[in-house]
């Protein structure tokens, strides 16, 4: 396959799917089903998607393709010289694999909506917002600048505000939509900042121009603390959009929508965006910048596996799994562990979709009931359920023969070899407790959910397994949770193909002084081959093994508690509850973040808002009304004036007139001898007048 | 012994002047405004030839004073055939009553 075909297959993938919106948005009233024309579309654009993955792996596995054309061309603009807006392709192997992660699960949710959403009146236009969710998120993958990353990045945020509100007759789930799209506002103006800080200093918005001009030495305002202040407003996209602490509160809320949703867009494609964006602008992060992003990365994974330990309905706890796993994935950016995070992703996106996707189907089999206490039981009514629920619950534990085994091990890898380089132990201690939380909470929701005696007698009788339809995602998803995929030995993903030679940490473009010494070693191959520092692949083999023995100890130990806590109840989970009260409502009360929120930026917006009201009420109507008072006793005074001096006038001389007129007409009465009485008066009168001259 | 001059030439038109014009405001009747018409020209006509007598004009006072005589004649006649006419409009020949120049 040629490059152009590429770039032009990789287009139609992105249209397609807004073809299909379009088509369905306005002919569904017209045209029965419509929706199969939407499942068409995905289907031919996964089948595209697999001819780009396909071609680009295999033809062009080290070479950046990137097609681009001029959208606006401004000409000459003061100050800033020819301003030309580039749109452009870029296909580099983490884009063509994104498009397949996220085409696979677009489609895979598809399908599986077809059964789930069955009875909904609002059937055909879910598909369409579907399609345009889809055209979004491939716009963010195949981007290559700022500018249209920026474009799609809203546009995910729209359909991702459409799709939790779907069922808007709910409160809770209007709620939530405005919620998250208001949520998502707030990274996303650190976003613009940090994209027009980058605009201003290098006049581009394309990605590789940015890093050539670092690379050059050239840094925005000339001082590297604004290079760590832009890469930092920049990941405030991420924040937002990947539910990074402390803007995490959206996405549990966000869990309104349907289930598929919550799989495709809240767990798999969308938040994995934010991963994806300080992915693109990783070779431009300084020290300073990564240091900030691990360390918030750790944060939320450890804040949100402390709450999900708690929750007690099932979408919530995946929820916070997932804010929990994104948490990881952003802390492994920051630790320069590129590869492990992007892999991640990957993994992540499968066995978390799988995750949700299965829950969808309890959910649906018992009813709409999400509350895990009123579950149990449920492996022997959903069998294929519970297998594909507990493989990637597997996964997501880290236990080996599966994809989250070798991603996770790779980033607690990467932190132990951060904190041996940079003395940083903190983020590798947040990064193990977390990964036993994250076996436990798992645990503890398979064993709540399928294991035990069923805890509502009446709803269970009632369950069954789910369609086809249904479950063959679930079989799909499950099976991409196995280590075959990534690579050949299950115990090093080194040696696959997926981190061996499809992935490669980019090499940073900052300044010596500003980055890590050991990101920055001078080893730097040619634009083909971009070498990571070798200090840093050389620590992070000698973490391996540690990290894996380490996390292999600390999952077990979590899974252990969760059978020894849900599934043989020697210690009772209420007992034990019971005597952590305190911190057991504290994360039950999920930190009490949204109750801090609602007291200080909640109240105090509305308490502004308050001010501004009264401002308005009083001092802009205020002003307003008085100029119109004002007005209206000017235009009362100008009538009085009109009526009476100006009329008054006028009239005056139409009376005085009328008066000399009638005065005058007794004059004419056309009697000839009265004329001849005037003439001689007038004569005596002239020669009076001449004659006293 | 009382010579009679230019004075009293012009005391006598006047009188007769004012006469005619007494006449020509007073009546009622269009021949008698016509009647002090031919007072007051006849006025003029004293005063014509007494100029000419005291005065050195020569012959012309007396000249003129013929011409009026004649254009009095004419201007009688017309006048004459306006009354009738007026008559015939109006059935009476009452100045007074004769007010349609007014409107």
């Amino acid at each position: 396959m040629s490059e152009n075909l590429l770039i032009q297959l990789s287009v139609t993938i992105l249209f397609l799917p807004l073809l299909g919106f379009f088509a369905v948005i306005f002919l569904n009233k017209k045209i029965p089903n419509m929706y199969k024309f939407e499942l068409g579309v995905i289907s031919l654009t996964f089948i595209a998607t697999l001819l780009v993955l396909y071609g680009k792996l295999s033809g062009y596995i080290d070479e950046t393709i990137i097609g681009t054309f001029n959208w606006i061309d401004f000409g000459k603009v003061p100050v800033l010289g020819s301003v030309t807006i580039e749109l452009g392709v870029k296909l580099d192997n983490v884009a063509v694999i994104m498009l397949f992660t996220v085409n696979l699960i677009s489609m895979l949710v598809h399908y599986y909506s077809v059964a789930y959403m069955k009875d909904d009146i609002r059937y055909n236009l879910y598909f369409a917002y579907l399609g345009i969710f889809t055209f979004s998120m491939l716009g963010i993958v195949i981007t290559h600048n700022l500018l249209m990353m920026y474009i799609f990045w809203e546009l995910v945020g729209l359909s991702s505000y459409l799709l939790i509100g779907f069922w808007f007759e709910k409160d809770s789930a209007a709620d939530a939509g405005k919620k998250a799209f208001l949520v998502n506002r707030v990274g996303d103006i650190g976003m613009f900042i940090g994209i027009l800080i980058l605009y201003t200093n290098y006049h581009t918005f394309t990605f590789d121009e940015i890093f050539a001009q670092i690379q050059n030495g050239v840094i925005p305002f000339g001082s590297s603390g604004w290079l760590t202040a832009a890469g930092i407003l920049v990941f405030m996209g991420a924040v937002g959009k990947s539910a990074q602490f402390p803007l995490h509160v959206w996405l549990p809320d966000a869990m309104e929508g349907p289930t598929p949703v919550s799989a495709l867009i809240h767990a798999a494609t969308m938040v994995a965006a934010g991963v994806y964006l300080v992915a693109r602008i990783f070779a431009m992060l300084t020290a300073d910048a990564m240091v900030f992003i691990a360390v918030v990365g750790a944060i939320t994974s450890f804040v949100a596996a402390t709450i999900a330990i708690t929750q007690n309905d099932i979408k919530k706890v995946l929820a916070y799994s997932t804010v929990s796993q994104l948490g990881y994935m952003v802390m492994s950016l920051g630790v320069g562990a590129y590869a492990f995070a992007f892999f991640h992703l990957v993994t992540h996106a499968f066995f978390k979709a799988c995750l949700f996707l299965g829950s969808g189907s309890v959910i649906q089999a018992m009813h709409h009931e999400q509350d895990i206490r009123e579950m149990g039981g449920l492996r022997k009514k959903l069998p294929i359920t519970y297998v594909t629920f507990l493989i990637s619950t597997l996964a997501i534990s880290g236990i080996p023969l599966t994809s989250g085994f070798l991603s996770k091990d790779g980033i607690l890898a990467g932190t132990l070899a951060f904190g041996d380089l940079t003395g940083h132990w903190l983020i590798p201690a947040i990064g193990f407790t977390v990964a036993l939380l994250t076996a436990f909470y798992m645990f503890r929701l398979v064993i709540l959910t399928f294991h035990g005696k069923p805890r509502n007698k009446e709803k269970y009788d009632h369950a069954h397994e789910s369609p086809k339809l249904m479950t063959v995602p679930l079989i799909v998803l499950s099976t991409l949770s196995i280590f075959i995929f990534y690579t050949p030995n299950p115990l090093s993903p080194d040696a696959g193909w997926f981190l061996g030679e499809w992935i490669s940490t980019p090499q940073t473009v900052v300044p010596q002084s500003s980055a890590f010494e050991f990101m920055n070693d001078g080893t730097t191959g040619t634009s083909n081959e971009i070498i990571h520092s070798q200090i840093y692949e050389d620590a992070m083999h000698h973490a391996h093994y540690p990290a894996m023995f380490l996390s292999l100890a600390l999952a077990g130990l979590g899974i252990f508690l969760a059978f020894v806590f849900y599934q043989w109840k020697k210690i009772s989970a209420d007992k034990f509850a019971e005597s952590i009260k305190p911190i057991y409502q504290f994360s039950l009360n999920k930190w009490y973040v949204d109750e801090i929120y609602h007291y200080t930026v909640i109240s105090g917006t509305l308490a502004f808002s308050k001010i501004l009201h009264w401002f308005d009420a009083y001092i802009v109507d205020g002003i307003v009304n008085g100029s119109a008072a004002l007005t209206r006793l000017i235009s009362r005074i100008s009538g009085l004036i009109d009526t009476y001096i100006v009329d008054g006038l006028v009239n005056f001389t139409a009376l005085f007139s009328g008066f000399m007129g009638l005065s005058l007409r007794r004059l004419q009465t056309g009697k000839v001898q009265t004329y001849i009485v005037f003439v001689i008066f007038s004569v005596f009168v002239l020669l009076w007048v001449f004659n006293s001259i | 012994m009382l010579q009679v001059g230019l004075e009293h030439f012009l005391f006598v038109s006047a009188i007769l002047f004012s006469l005619g014009i007494y006449g020509i405001v007073t009546r009622k009747n269009a021949v008698m405004v016509l009647m002090g018409v031919e007072l007051v020209l006849n006025a003029a006509n004293i005063n014509f030839v007494a100029f000419s007598k005291f005065g050195n004009f020569g012959i012309n006072g007396q000249v003129i004073a013929l011409f009026v005589i004649v254009l009095a004649a004419a201007e009688a006649a017309i006048a004459l055939a306006i009354v009738l006419n007026v008559y015939k409009t109006f059935v009476n020949i009452n100045v007074d009553e004769i007010n349609k120049l007014r409107d």
